[in-house]
């Protein structure tokens, strides 16, 4: 079984070696979070301070986001999900491979601290300890302990890249790919149901939307210097939180984020509403994964297919 | 002090007697949080909340609000209202943290020169009954800033749950008024308000954040320059979810919206988080980073607002805490910036 304080501890090396010989002047992390089931980032650029660097089954940032736009040489934690973005940000020229180390961790997997408050009826969780395959809550009225494997994150049950495909120093073993799972059963059942049925599924979702763009800021992916909605001259598309504007919203970001999402699941982890917004771009995944066989940041040389054009594409939707 | 007492098993047939003549809005668990919606029966009204997941600023100042809409044509302009809600309504189990937050919004919408009439009819129609606190959450810390889990500021009555019972506090002619139309309620007995006040004070008790917030408005005069902005704001992603769970941000925008013949001016919720926020027109941005956004936000709670009206602007109910994408806890912030 691997050990979470032996990876802590040698993250915390790492870190250690590259600000001490300068090979990078920033340290991208994790650190303890103020509330239970919680990480914060963390930004170390000072040797002395690396054991604020924590490693845990709550570390559940993807911190790629913090990379663009950055002119520094930066030391980074990464998932498989996270290396995975790093990797589509690198192709599309927005992060520099020169410029970012890739701390890379073998990963089995982030809580979904969600889905344990619904099993403790909602009740406040006051303290949360993970240890191997156990997860420890206490409560004021209760005390339980829950096993890991059934309160995982959706998007790392599907998750065929725990391991991350491209790295400067792996810490940590790795760990078995899982090859069983069904990748895309949310959408499988999603499109059994009718077209009416989706509509009225989307439209109970998206419209508990409050325009708050969690879900776009915590993106890797959305980085549009000038995003279409912070458009207001011209006004592309309406500012409310009418249903067909929120719905507009949803859609473009998706087709915005097709055949280059990874599904780390930031989006749906951070929205304050819950919505379910994994859904829809689960879909995308599928279908850029049906059509071109292609998976979004495994390699730094594939072009992503909706960034480049083939002519034996397929191209049956061209009506004459 | 006057007040009424129900068997708890009667708070159905309370909320039903409401909704005969009251417009009702209550507690109501949607997908899987709690919002607050109308509701036309008491069986809809969910009080086994902890909190709703937003503050009650949406029934008063929702966050899309059409203002007017026009029609122009060879004849000329022509404007229709959109006309105001003109029945009574009952804003049914909110916090006491939510509740004085309205006392806030009201001081806002209501001060200067400027009367916001949208607002302020909602506000005078509704009469507010509140749930006091009897389990306060680990990330509440209402007692620091002058509030407290049984806090009366707001309302007109307040439902204090004293186990099989419901004490039903008559904090003003309003709420007087709305009991009155409930003729089985019974009068609250000696031993029912000493049973509220050992809850009350037990509830109190476990908040055990207090944090220290003597002389934090004028500790943020000299800090607007302060290197500490710098690390604050470093791993925050500048989306909107503190400000759009905080029930004392009221900042909007308003926009028009429509044709050269038709069209509506709306009135959205806008806030400082955004980059489009400030952005002028000439392009210049006097707050380009989200380290001028974030200072902008704590210095409104903390020090411009208290300057303007004599409290600090933040009720503690802990909602940017917990919903926080990346943990930037406001509670640290307060602390960081004392120990300064």
């Amino acid at each position: 079984m691997r050990n979470i304080e032996n990876i802590e501890d040698s993250i915390r090396e790492v870190a250690r070696k590259l600000l001490n010989e300068k090979k990078v002047e920033l340290v991208i992390g994790y650190e303890k979070g103020t509330l239970p089931l919680r990480t914060a980032p963390c930004f170390i650029d000072n040797p002395d301070d690396v054991d604020k660097l924590a490693w845990n089954a709550s570390c559940d940032a993807n911190l790629s986001k913090y990379l663009i736009g950055v002119d520094k040489r930066i030391g980074i934690i990464a998932k498989g999900c996270d290396a995975r973005s790093i990797i589509v940000c690198i192709t599309e020229k927005q992060i520099d491979r020169e410029k970012v180390v890739i701390i890379g961790i073998p990963c089995a997997g982030v809580v979904d601290r969600k889905k344990i408050e619904a099993e403790v009826d909602g009740e406040e969780i006051l303290e949360a300890r993970v240890t191997g395959e156990k997860i420890m809550v206490k409560g004021k009225n209760f005390e339980k302990t829950l096993p890991k494997k059934n309160f995982l994150c959706d998007s790392c049950l599907t998750c065929r890249h725990r391991n991350p495909p491209i790295c400067d120093i792996m810490v940590g073993n790795k760990v078995p790919e899982i090859t069983s799972a069904e990748g895309f059963a949310e959408v499988s059942y999603l499109e059994a149901k009718s077209a009416d049925d989706r509509w009225a599924y989307f439209t109970k979702e998206l419209g508990n939307c409050i325009r708050c763009y969690a879900c776009r800021n915590v993106c890797p992916l959305c980085y549009c210097k000038e995003c279409f909605v912070d458009k207001t001259l011209p006004l592309w598309f309406g500012k409310t939180n009418d249903l067909s504007d929120t719905m507009i919203y949803h859609i473009v970001r998706v087709l915005h984020v097709a055949g280059r999402c990874v599904d780390c699941g930031a989006c749906s982890r951070v929205c304050p509403m819950e919505i379910d917004l994994r859904a829809l771009t689960k879909k995308t995944e599928k279908i850029v994964k049906e059509r071109f066989n292609y998976e979004a940041g495994i390699s730094l040389k594939e072009v992503p297919p909706l960034g480049t054009f083939k002519l034996e594409d397929a191209q049956e939707f061209v009506i004459e | 002090m006057k007040a009424k007492i129900m068997d708890k098993n009667e708070l159905q047939d309370f909320v039903d007697e409401l909704t005969k003549d009251y417009k009702v809005f209550a507690p109501v668990k949607m997908n899987r949080i709690f919002r607050l919606k109308e509701i036309s029966k008491g069986k809809e009204a969910c009080l086994g909340y902890q909190n709703t997941r937003q503050p009650p600023k949406e029934i008063f100042f929702p966050q899309t609000e059409i203002l007017f809409t026009y029609k122009m044509d060879k004849e000329g302009v022509e404007l229709e209202d959109i006309p105001l809600p003109n029945e009574k309504r009952v804003l049914f189990g909110i916090r006491p943290c939510d509740a004085r937050a309205l006392v806030f919004l009201d001081r806002f919408f209501s001060s200067g020169d400027y009367k916001d009439i949208s607002y302020l009819e909602k506000r005078e129609k509704t009469t507010i009954i509140g749930l006091a606190c009897n389990s306060p959450l680990s990330t509440c810390f209402c007692t620091s800033l002058g509030g407290s889990p049984f806090g009366k500021e707001g309302m007109d009555l307040l439902l204090e749950d004293i186990n099989e019972k419901y004490l039903i506090e008559i904090l003003s002619e309003q709420g007087a008024k709305l009991v009155e139309h409930i003729p089985w309620l019974k009068d609250a007995e000696n031993a029912d308000f000493e049973r509220a006040k050992k809850i009350s004070e037990e509830a109190e008790s476990t908040i055990k954040l207090k944090i220290a917030v003597e002389g934090l408005r004028k500790k943020f005069d000299s800090m607007f320059d302060a290197p500490l902005w710098d690390q604050i704001y470093q791993k925050c992603i500048g989306c909107g979810v503190c400000t759009y769970l905080c029930p004392t941000c009221w900042c909007f925008d308003i926009l028009d919206e429509g044709t050269p013949t038709c069209g509506r001016r709306v009135r959205i919720w806008d806030t400082c988080q955004f980059p489009l926020f400030t952005l002028e027109a000439s392009g210049l941005n006097p707050r380009p980073s989200g380290k001028e956004r974030m200072r902008q936000r704590v210095m409104h709670k903390f020090n411009y607002f208290p300057k303007d009206f004599g409290e600090l602007v933040c009720v503690g109910c802990g909602r940017c805490v917990q919903a926080c994408p990346v943990n930037l806890d406001i509670r640290e912030i307060i602390k960081a910036i004392m120990n300064t």
